[in-house]
């Protein structure tokens, strides 16, 4: 046993987390459902409503060129990052509510709060951890996505057009603080409710129902419209407005996606939450007794 | 005591203090064992590191109305196997909790290794089993401990060593979630036993064991306090604590009602005398030895005397018609002591 330095006890920390994550079938299930909605509703659905002529899976009155060229090689960047809002939100709240409510209820915060590393390194750990998987998960989408596009596009006949380098690093930087923000908001509430069930099915209740239906009321209510701006829904989903997902108020546009702010200030306000709930989960765990 | 034995002479001491303090044996006082050979120790052999390894001043846990640890200090030594014994819901646990940073104290202060409690470097030379193993249910054993090795910096090896000393070696590839109570018990103490922490306090260890795996247990903590490691062990089995406890603290709601030797809790040598009629043996006792050094219990009458004098009694009981079936030397149990110290109307204040 060495004398640890600062960053020593963090990267046994994470090396501890990424074993236990690694081997954890939840983790996979969540990333593999991830990777399945994104295939079926980037491109599972969007192809046959081409193949079909169009006029079906509410598709009506979209030309077949444009279903054509949204599961093309130079689409993928939108096809990567139009369901994070919304699929890949409730997903990732949901791991990281599991990861870091679950711990409560099995003894293991417990455990590991004993082990050496302080309590906030020992959640650090996880939360590398968790960015690794968000990492990691936002590439593989894209490669698949990647693959599946240019199958298609040999399929179909058509010349293969690589998306711009730009558009795919915007795509991936704004999949990870999608992903990651939501991937936060699940720890922080894993935390406070010290266990992951209420955690999950509050956190759920609020991405896929009461901020929509707030930015529904906020239409009618001025004093509502500039809170629902800020919204985390509304942050991230402004974000992949920005990197082109089409809005849903467009004419086939994707739930969750908006353009309520400008991208630079969609990527700050996700920025602050993802700050706010380190913050928030940092204290729990520092200040709370563990039973 | 300003003095630590070296880890051979403890073992070859500790070992007599086990059997002399064993039910039903009375091979003289075993009281003072372990000092008596400190003191025959050079002074040079002193570690520089203080030789307490756990301390409490007035611990104190408040939870709203109900004082659930109540102004505990204690004191564990280095080397020794401290028992901390008290019923159900006494504040065993909590007071545990406190020591490993998991709780804050309301009020009081702790000590752990020289360190505040579940400060990093008291928790990297800290084993603990708190309540109950907590691990992941989908992996297994071996990789459970491999988790946690990781957070302690450790090689697998010492996974392997760990799973080994509790027997479970062969039964590491299966997941937790599939090990029967004892088998979760035994992975706790392999978590704890994860790079032979100078510390270990372990919390009802046995709890789960079936007879053969609480004398493997027994075992085990032997051949940690042999080791040289500290442990303290919290049980309401008083026969485990018995045996294998160098120092007992009893706690009985919230409060340490007393904190000594086993042996010296237990009182050394008593008279235990079975006599007809008994209220004539009473008398004689009381002629002997005075009021307070006499009792009966379940029509056996108990003296307070050195078991040395047992022929004077004897004769003085023959002398006083009275009719002698058994006079033997006798030592209270730990039970005994126990019952008498946590029940509610005779508890001390």
């Amino acid at each position: 046993m060495t004398t640890p330095t600062a960053v020593q006890p963090l990267m046994a920390s994470v090396r501890g987390e990424v074993l236990r994550l690694r081997r954890w079938p939840a983790l996979w299930v969540m990333l593999g459902v991830f990777l399945l909605l994104n295939l079926t509703f980037g491109y599972l659905f969007p192809y046959l409503s081409y193949r079909s002529g169009g006029g079906t899976f509410g598709s009506e009155g979209i030309p077949v060129e444009t279903l054509l060229a949204d599961v093309m090689p130079a689409a993928v960047p939108d096809a990567v990052i139009q369901g994070m809002p919304m699929f890949g939100g409730a997903l990732m709240l949901t791991l990281g509510a599991l990861a870091a409510g679950s711990g409560y209820g099995w003894g293991t915060w417990k455990t590991v709060f004993t082990q050496g590393p302080g309590r906030l390194t020992a959640v650090g750990g996880t939360l590398v951890a968790l960015a690794g998987a968000v990492v990691a998960l936002v590439v593989a989408a894209f490669v698949v996505d990647l693959g599946v596009a240019s199958l298609l596009a040999t399929v179909e006949g058509q010349a293969i057009a690589w998306p711009a380098v730009g558009d795919v690093g915007r795509a991936l930087g704004g999949g990870v603080l999608i992903l990651g923000m939501w991937t936060l908001a699940g720890v922080a509430v894993g935390t406070l409710a010290r266990g992951p069930a209420l955690a999950v099915g509050l956190g759920l209740v609020w991405v896929l129902v009461v901020e929509n239906l707030l930015r529904g009321v906020a239409t009618l209510l001025d004093w509502l419209q500039p809170v629902a701006d800020v919204f985390p829904g509304t942050a991230v989903g402004s974000i992949a407005g920005a990197v082109g997902a089409t809005p849903a108020s467009g004419s086939d546009g994707t739930p969750g996606v908006v353009t309520t702010l400008a991208g630079g200030t969609a990527v700050a306000v996700t920025l602050a939450y993802m700050a706010a709930f380190v913050l928030v989960t940092g204290l729990l765990v520092r200040r709370r007794d563990v039973i | 005591m300003t003095v630590q034995q070296p880890p051979s002479g403890r073992a070859a001491v500790r070992n007599p203090a086990y059997r002399s303090a064993a039910p039903g044996v009375t091979t003289g006082t075993p009281v003072g064992v372990q000092s008596r050979a400190m003191s025959t120790l050079p002074d040079t052999v002193a570690p520089p590191a203080v030789a307490t390894a756990v301390s409490t001043q007035r611990l104190t846990k408040r939870y709203g109305e109900h004082l659930a640890v109540d102004a505990v200090s204690l004191t564990v030594r280095r080397g020794e196997v401290y028992g901390f014994l008290g019923p159900n819901g006494a504040g065993k646990t909590t007071t545990m909790r406190m020591l490993l940073g998991l709780v804050r104290p309301t009020s009081g202060t702790a000590t752990v290794l020289g360190r505040r409690p579940g400060a990093p470097a008291a928790s990297r030379r800290t084993g603990a089993l708190v309540e109950g193993p907590g691990f992941y249910p989908y992996l297994s054993g071996r990789d459970n401990l491999r988790v946690l090795a990781r957070y302690r910096g450790l090689g697998d090896g010492e996974v392997e060593r760990a799973l080994g000393r509790v027997d479970l070696a062969a039964r590491g590839r299966d997941r937790f979630r599939s090990y029967s109570l004892g088998m979760k018990q035994r992975l706790g103490v392999a978590a704890a036993l994860l790079g032979e922490p100078e510390l270990l306090i372990l919390d009802e260890p046995t709890n789960g064991l079936d007879p053969a795996g609480v004398s493997d247990m027994r075992r085990l903590v032997a051949d940690l306090a042999a080791a040289g490691q500290t442990v303290l062990l919290s049980s309401h089995q008083l026969s485990e604590v018995q045996e294998v406890c160098d120092r007992v603290g009893v706690i009985s709601r919230g409060r340490l009602v007393t904190e000594a030797a086993v042996s010296e809790l237990r009182g050394g040598g008593h008279l235990l005398v079975r006599a007809d009629p008994v209220d004539v043996a009473v008398a004689v006792g009381r002629r002997l030895g005075g009021a307070d050094a006499v009792s009966v219990v379940d029509r056996a009458v108990q003296l307070r005397f050195d078991p040395g004098r047992a022929a004077e009694v004897t004769r003085a009981l023959v002398a006083a018609g009275a009719d002698v079936h058994e006079i033997r030397p006798f030592e209270r149990s730990l039970e005994e002591v126990f019952f008498e110290m946590t029940a509610p109307e005779e508890a001390p204040r």
